[in-house]
């Protein structure tokens, strides 16, 4: 049976529009619930970074979604720093993406940062970003208020091989080699990834075996991202 | 006179909600027409996201979804599809659904949607959903084609969680990584890369990363493959 024209016409347009209308009416019942989850995850993965810190027997993953949204409201400041290392007001740094940001001219570019105080301490938490082997792939940093230890570092990554590239994050072995390094020596980003192993315990970290152009693309996303943040680090400093 | 009895039956079956023909229908696809070993469909995302059992079962059951639902409403309307454009009237269906089952699962679970992150998307072009379509939505009623949207959806998935607890056990030593009731099987109980501390079953045990790697699936679903026809010589080709 061949249909006419008209009647295929009618048919397709019937059900575009009720497809349409499906999804429309879908993305309505989650968007406040999947915006939410996003914010959550962020903000998680930010407090990893000062997993240990966050007080006595707390952990990221035994938080709940408020106590997380809670710890973030109380304990966390966020500033947001252009290129010179001055504070930009009125801005949230959450509400910054550096993947939109990469794509701006370098001098406008704006650099999230985030201030974590517990009884004691604080900390200052920089994130970064950068290319892999596939992909791009990111992370947060947590500086102790010397602006030179390093506390905590979360990586994660769009499309790295799995068991290879993929372990910056799977593997918690890898971010934990991080944990006391020290980011600069003589006022220049110091810290690397070592192919077959670091040799400079203050400021290297082990590769991981099949993974060296994943492990260069840490190294240059840390060293460029943290030298971003320099010019700030200054301005504190004096 | 036993023709009208004949008759009668047929009439009675066709009318049955949850007749033998109905159970057959879901058993099938788990068995004698496995859609992943039997017709050799749905092979990439079997690859693709099988290296962790959690993420594997939340596809699992995104696929039955979309199966099932697709060749319901496909049934439904499948006498007032035009024939020329059939196909396309078959791909916005799944892919609204696709993009539906999406929806809700980041909206319930971010961090595994962001884990499976295009294989969910990729369920579009999933060869299943389309192949029973074509094959039995086209043809039969509503509710058998459901059935058979969620057997051949839980064939799939069977075969998706028995390769990730194989490449999730050697590949990790853990079961369920990610999901709230996570557990360590084998391996030294941290990673090997700091701390070598050994405490459970097999300390020994070296993770290995080939498990990890999509090839080892398919090394998997070929052993599954041979096994499935030594078991039932049915399904071996007699010439």
């Amino acid at each position: 049976m061949e249909s006419s024209n008209k009647y295929i016409i009618t048919f397709i347009i019937i059900m575009t529009v009720v497809a349409a209308v499906a999804l429309a009416g879908m993305r309505e019942i989650t968007m406040s619930a999947s915006t939410k989850n996003e914010e959550i995850f962020n903000k998680r993965s930010i407090l990893l970074t000062v997993n240990e810190y966050l007080g006595e027997g707390l952990s990221v993953s035994d938080l709940s979604d408020d106590q997380v949204l809670k710890m973030f409201k109380e304990q966390v400041e966020q500033v947001v720093i252009n290129k010179k290392g001055e504070v930009v007001k009125d801005m949230l740094a959450e509400k910054i993406d550096l993947a939109v940001e990469k794509k701006k001219p370098e001098a406008e570019r704006l650099l999230p940062l985030f201030v974590f105080k517990n009884d004691k301490e604080k900390f200052y938490i920089l994130s970064v970003r950068g290319s892999g082997l596939w992909d791009e792939i990111w992370g947060n940093i947590a500086v102790k208020s010397d602006l030179n230890t390093i506390a905590g570092v979360t990586f994660d990554h769009k499309g790295e091989t799995p068991g290879l590239g993929a372990e910056i994050k799977d593997n918690p072995g890898f971010p934990g080699q991080f944990v006391g390094k020290q980011m600069f020596k003589d006022g220049e980003v110091a810290i690397l990834v070592r192919k077959g192993g670091s040799q400079d315990k203050m400021y290297e970290v082990d590769g991981i075996s099949g993974a060296t152009i994943t492990g260069d693309g840490v190294s240059e996303m840390l060293q460029r991202g943290i030298s971003n943040y320099s010019p700030y680090f200054e301005t504190i400093e004096n | 006179m036993a023709e009208i009895l004949d008759k009668v039956k047929t009439e009675e079956e066709k009318q049955s909600f949850f007749g033998p023909k109905e159970r057959r229908l879901l058993i099938d696809p788990l068995m004698d027409n496995n859609p992943v070993t039997v017709q050799i469909l749905g092979v990439c995302s079997s690859l693709a996201i099988t290296s962790l059992v959690y993420p594997s079962i939340v596809m699992a059951i995104s696929v039955t979804l979309v199966t099932a639902f697709s060749n319901y409403f496909t049934s439904l309307v499948r006498e007032y599809i035009p024939k020329q454009v059939r196909m396309i009237v078959q791909l916005v269906i799944i892919a609204t659904l696709v993009t539906i089952v999406e929806l809700a699962l980041k909206a319930l679970n971010f961090p595994i949607w962001k884990q499976l992150s295009v294989y969910i998307g990729l369920i579009i072009t999933n060869c299943i959903v389309m192949g029973r379509l074509e094959a039995y939505a086209m043809a039969n009623k509503p509710w058998r084609s459901f059935l058979d949207g969620i057997g051949n959806g839980l064939g799939y998935g069977a075969i998706l969680v028995i390769v990730a607890i194989i490449r999730e056990i050697l590949g990790k030593g853990t079961l369920f990584a990610g999901s709230p009731v996570e557990i360590k099987i084998i391996g030294p109980n941290t990673t090997f890369l700091i701390d070598t501390t050994t405490s459970n079953l097999f300390g020994w045990y070296a993770n290995n990363n080939l498990m990890v790697l999509p090839a080892a699936a398919l090394f998997i679903i070929g052993i599954l493959i041979w096994i499935h026809r030594t078991i039932n010589p049915k399904l071996v080709d007699i010439s």
